[in-house]
């Protein structure tokens, strides 16, 4: 590959060139992955058949795509730097600092509202459900990977300690939704340091394997500890939520016949939208309100670089640790929630794909933007339901989003961020 | 004893396995200081490869073998280098001076791409294949046990250590091995003193993907089957062996492999096979805490 | 302008990387309220005797012992990085410049005052729920960032990303963080390199100013002569790791083992510190 950078265009033979190039690599790539199909025979032995016209479509795209990217940008490398753009500082910062509230204020109305608008559409309300458990986890996992800058590809673990306490305490002891609530999301703080403690003081990578490692533990651990957790049939039949104290049942003293209303099990799930989509925005008012301690942005000034932290005095350690036990804990509770919500739980909730989800949402988001990361929770699973047919390709899609936002918007969708203070009053 | 020995057998010859990827992970960590996530799935790519091109191989007529196998290995090698350059090229090279965790992020994307593609393509269903070298010798026999050592077995520890001494010499001897320990020791004294740093990069990965793709055909051979999955856990696994052996460090990383395939035998036989994963996963842990250099690599001071 | 008493003794530092001594045996002393000058050609040791004295480095043999003017001791080899900094109250700047770039000009000097806002605000509990200690608390990090800034000469940028300063203003911008730790030792790391003339007059009336208005110490590794020779009240020189001279810089100035030294390096250099130097 030539790096020898021209600033123009091609002309039409050097693009052609590179053309032809690209799809030589690409049918390198493609000829027997796609080229080839093996199946099951009738036997059992594997039979191999071809695909040659998908394969060349896909060398042909790769041809037309490496042609026109040629002619447009040259060989210019599309690459860090190219697509940064000046609004991270400029007047139009200026302009989304005035935008992003009421665009913030107006989805949170838009969230309030839809069960009465839906009320009668248990599909949508299931669905709200589904993204404002997502919202809460990313914002949960946002602490630690958009504030503290620790990358953590176990996140799933603490989501999966949080649901386990919440049913184990709740089936072994009768203890309610609302003492359960907090007890699941401590117990996930506390694995949440204990993890934390020694391996905080790891280098970032290491960090990231090491999270990766421990949430494979738990999981194996969820799926082999059959005594404790049922392995991989899971838990099942997990008390549901009551209206503080009232359940939501055709009884007398129910929460219907207590309020005098007709009974309807729409009446469960109403209260659990509005119960997650409380739990998500204390997870936002907490984080929002550290961010401007000195606990919080101590967590930003050590994913801007550590070494400098130390040398202002900072222990970094504890400072990564606190980070770690609150998003552990967001994690716990949204994992209790999960819990209460679905009524049975198993390993199968808790595998390295939903880590992977919930970072994927968290890094398009915009690290450290709280409504980056609500916008592609939102975008992501909405995205999901309308898409269905599509659904093998969401993960590919997802990890190819990944990439690219890496490359061209390092800093996230909703790349900007908020200064924790001004010296000048606002608006000036 | 008969019982030990066995297991000391076939923990060589997984080792053997897992040190084949875990080079890929040092080299590519001693070089630009990245853990490449994708590793365990450009691995399980070359698996794909493999056993695509040997089912092609026989649709085709080429029946024999051993030429077969030799044909295999050849295209394999070939084209997962050509995935590892492609990932290098197009996930991590754009990210070179971006923000601290962009390669990793970019790494982890590119890891769940592989691994879809590949579900996508060839689907999720374990491909099984049949046992293609048979036979072996039965090295000790006794009443209770009989140790035996199989044909695959001894191919795998004789293709690796092949590999590692055709490996060591390339990056001892020529020209590309001392661009790469230039790179190592410094990226941009080495530019600076005309080393070709992108091509160096370039051909880092593309070596450690070949490697892994033989790891792949060995993993085939060993176990039969292939899935999209395979990637995920042997991954982590290799990088535990990276880590554990002293990442950066390339006997590191066979010394790793060996100790890693060694302890999963060994725990699978003794203690309980369910929860083979999670030991090699806590040693993982347990060695960043307690020996984050490893066993042969050099204190890391960190650059104020 | 001659305190009588040491606020850093440093006796026999040794540092090895491997087989490499980096700093072999290396005594100094920094007085209290002056300005001590650490020089030497590149690669002499000068960034890892910084690196030791603020805890980056963990000493391979030898003491360093800080004393604060209330008589409290600190043995800096045997304190943590962070705990220098916190306790010892030793605050550094880095070769090449170490900002929070992400963030603002006045985050970076209000996150400087970490630890009196983390007691402040009850460690978090009290900050949560906005208690009014812990507001004034905060205005008072404000106004002291306030002063730094308007020394550093950076008030209009307070509110811009660090990262997008000129290299001088991120220069001063970390010597004005150091200085928000209340330093008593202050740890420069080349503060003038890469700045031009005005600048570094600039720098000079900064580092004069913090050792008169606030009574700290500096101990400062510095290329530029011109800087070192007017401002330092003692001077270290540094070569291989060893220390060849120490004493006044009319002492230095003259001293044949320096220009030896820096005759040995490169021509180029030579000329440079002569014509400097005045030979």
């Amino acid at each position: 590959m030539s790096t020898n950078a021209a600033t123009t265009r091609l002309p039409i033979a050097a693009a052609l060139k590179d053309a032809t190039l690209a799809a030589l690599v690409a049918f390198g790539l493609f000829a027997l992955m796609v080229g080839l199909y093996t199946d099951q025979g009738p036997t059992g032995a594997l039979v191999v058949s071809t695909r040659l016209e998908q394969l060349t479509i896909v060398v042909g795209l790769v041809f037309a795509g490496a042609f026109a990217r040629a002619l447009i940008f040259g060989r210019e490398p599309v690459g860090f730097g190219r697509l940064q753009p000046a609004w991270l500082t400029g007047r139009a910062a200026n302009v989304f600092r005035i935008v992003s509230p009421l665009f913030g204020s107006a989805l949170l109305a838009f969230a309030l509202l839809w069960p009465v608008v839906f009320y009668d559409n248990r599909y949508l309300l299931d669905l709200g459900i589904l993204v404002l458990t997502y919202v809460m986890l990313g914002w949960g996992l946002n602490i630690v990977v958009g504030l503290a800058g620790l990358l953590d590809l176990g996140y799933v673990a603490f989501y999966a300690v949080g649901a386990y306490s919440y049913a184990l305490l709740a089936q072994n002891f009768g203890l309610s939704f609302w003492i359960c609530l907090p007890l699941a999301g401590i117990l996930a703080a506390f694995w949440g340091v204990l993890l934390g403690f020694p391996v905080l003081r790891l280098r970032g990578d290491y960090l990231a394997i090491v999270t990766l490692a421990f949430g494979e533990i738990i999981r194996l651990v969820l799926l082999n500890w059959q005594d404790l957790t049922g392995g991989p049939n899971g838990i099942s039949s997990i008390p549901r939520p009551s209206f503080f104290g009232l359940p939501f049942n055709d009884d007398e003293g129910g929460f219907a016949h207590t309020f005098g209303i007709e009974f309807s099990p729409i009446h469960r799930i109403v209260f659990l939208f509005y119960l997650i989509l409380a739990l998500a925005l204390i997870t936002n008012w907490v984080t929002l309100r550290m961010r401007r301690l000195p606990v919080g942005r101590a967590w930003e000034a050590m994913r801007e670089d550590e070494i400098a932290c130390r040398s202002l005095g900072i222990n970094t350690t504890n400072t990564k640790l606190t980070a770690f036990a609150m998003g552990a804990m967001f994690g716990g509770f949204a994992g209790a929630f999960f819990a209460t919500r679905q009524g049975f739980i198993s390993p199968e909730s808790f595998v390295f794909g939903e880590s992977a989800l919930i970072l994927a949402i968290v890094v398009l988001g915009g690290m450290g933007s709280q409504l980056g990361v609500a916008v592609a929770a939102l975008v992501m699973l909405g995205g999901f339901e309308v898409f269905r047919e599509f659904e093998q390709y969401r993960m590919l899609v997802f990890g190819g989003a990944m990439v690219a936002i890496m490359i061209w918007r390092p800093r996230g969708l909703v790349g900007t961020r908020e200064p924790s203070l001004y010296l000048k009053p606002e608006g000036k | 004893m008969e019982y030990f020995v066995q297991q000391l057998i076939n923990g060589i010859a997984l080792g053997s396995i897992y040190g084949l990827i875990a080079i890929g992970y040092t080299m590519v960590y001693g070089i630009i200081g990245m853990i490449n996530f994708a590793h365990g799935d450009v691995f399980m790519v070359g698996a794909f490869i493999a056993l695509i091109a040997f089912l092609a191989l026989v649709a085709i007529g080429v029946t024999a073998i051993p030429i077969a196998l030799f044909l295999v290995l050849l295209i394999a090698m070939g084209l997962t280098a050509l995935y590892g350059w492609t990932v290098e090229r197009f996930a991590y090279r754009p990210l070179r001076g971006s923000f601290r965790l962009a390669p990793l992020i970019s790494a982890i994307g590119m890891s769940i791409i592989l691994q879809n593609f590949v579900q996508i393509v060839q689907g999720a269903r374990v491909k099984p294949l049949p046992p293609l070298i048979e036979g072996g010798y039965t090295l000790i026999e006794s009443e209770a046990f009989a140790v035996r050592l199989s044909n695959v077995q001894i191919l795998v520890v004789m293709v690796t250590l092949l590999l590692m001494l055709a490996f060591s010499w390339l990056v001892a001897k020529t020209r590309l091995g001392r661009d790469m320990r230039a790179c190592e020791q410094d990226l941009k004294m080495a530019s600076l003193v005309g080393v070709d740093i992108d091509r160096t990069i370039s051909l880092t990965f593309v070596i450690g993907a070949a490697l892994a793709s033989v790891a792949g055909i060995m993993y085939l051979l060993y176990y039969g089957v292939a899935d999209f999955f395979i990637g995920f856990v042997a991954g982590v696994k290799a990088f535990t062996a990276a880590v554990l052996g002293g990442i950066g460090s390339l006997p590191g990383a066979m010394l790793g492999g060996l100790l890693i395939g060694l302890i999963e035998t060994m725990w699978s036989a003794y203690f309980s096979i369910e929860y083979k994963d999670v030991a090699a996963f806590s040693i993982l842990i347990v060695v960043l805490i307690f020996l984050p250099t490893g066993i042969l690599g050099r204190p890391e001071v960190e650059k104020v | 302008m001659t305190p009588a008493e040491p606020i850093l003794t440093v006796e026999r530092l040794t540092m090895r990387f491997g087989g490499l001594v980096a700093v072999d045996a290396l005594s100094f002393e920094a007085q209290r309220g002056a300005i001590t000058a650490l020089i030497g050609p590149n690669g002499a040791g000068k960034t890892t005797v910084f690196n030791c004295i603020t805890g980056f480095y963990k000493p391979s043999a030898g003491m360093m012992r800080l004393v604060h003017s209330d008589g409290s001791v600190f043995l800096l080899e045997r304190l943590l990085d962070f705990r220098i900094a916190q306790l010892a109250h030793v605050a550094r700047t880095f070769q090449n410049i170490r900002l929070f770039s992400g963030m603002t000009v006045l985050e970076n000097l209000v996150v400087a005052q970490h630890n009196v806002l983390m007691a402040a605000s009850g460690f978090t509990f009290a900050g949560l729920f906005g208690l009014k200690s812990y507001t004034a608390a905060e205005r008072a990090s404000i106004d002291k960032a306030r002063y730094w800034l308007d020394r550093t000469h950076l008030t209009a940028r307070a509110d811009d990303l660090a990262g997008s300063l000129a290299y001088g203003e991120q220069r001063r911008l970390e010597i004005a963080r150091a200085m928000c730790t209340n330093p008593a030792l202050l740890c420069l790391d080349e503060p003038a390199a890469g700045l031009n003339g005005r600048e570094s007059a600039e720098l000079n009336e900064l580092l004069r100013f913090i050792r008169k208005e606030h009574g700290t110490s500096i101990l400062l590794i510095e290329h530029d002569m011109g800087v070192v020779m007017e401002i330092s009240d003692h001077i270290v020189v540094l070569d291989y790791g060893i220390k060849i001279a120490d004493g006044t810089p009319e002492a230095i100035r003259n001293d044949p083992k320096v220009i030896a030294a820096y005759l040995g390096v490169e021509d180029e250099e030579v000329e440079k510190v002569e014509a400097e130097v005045g030979i």
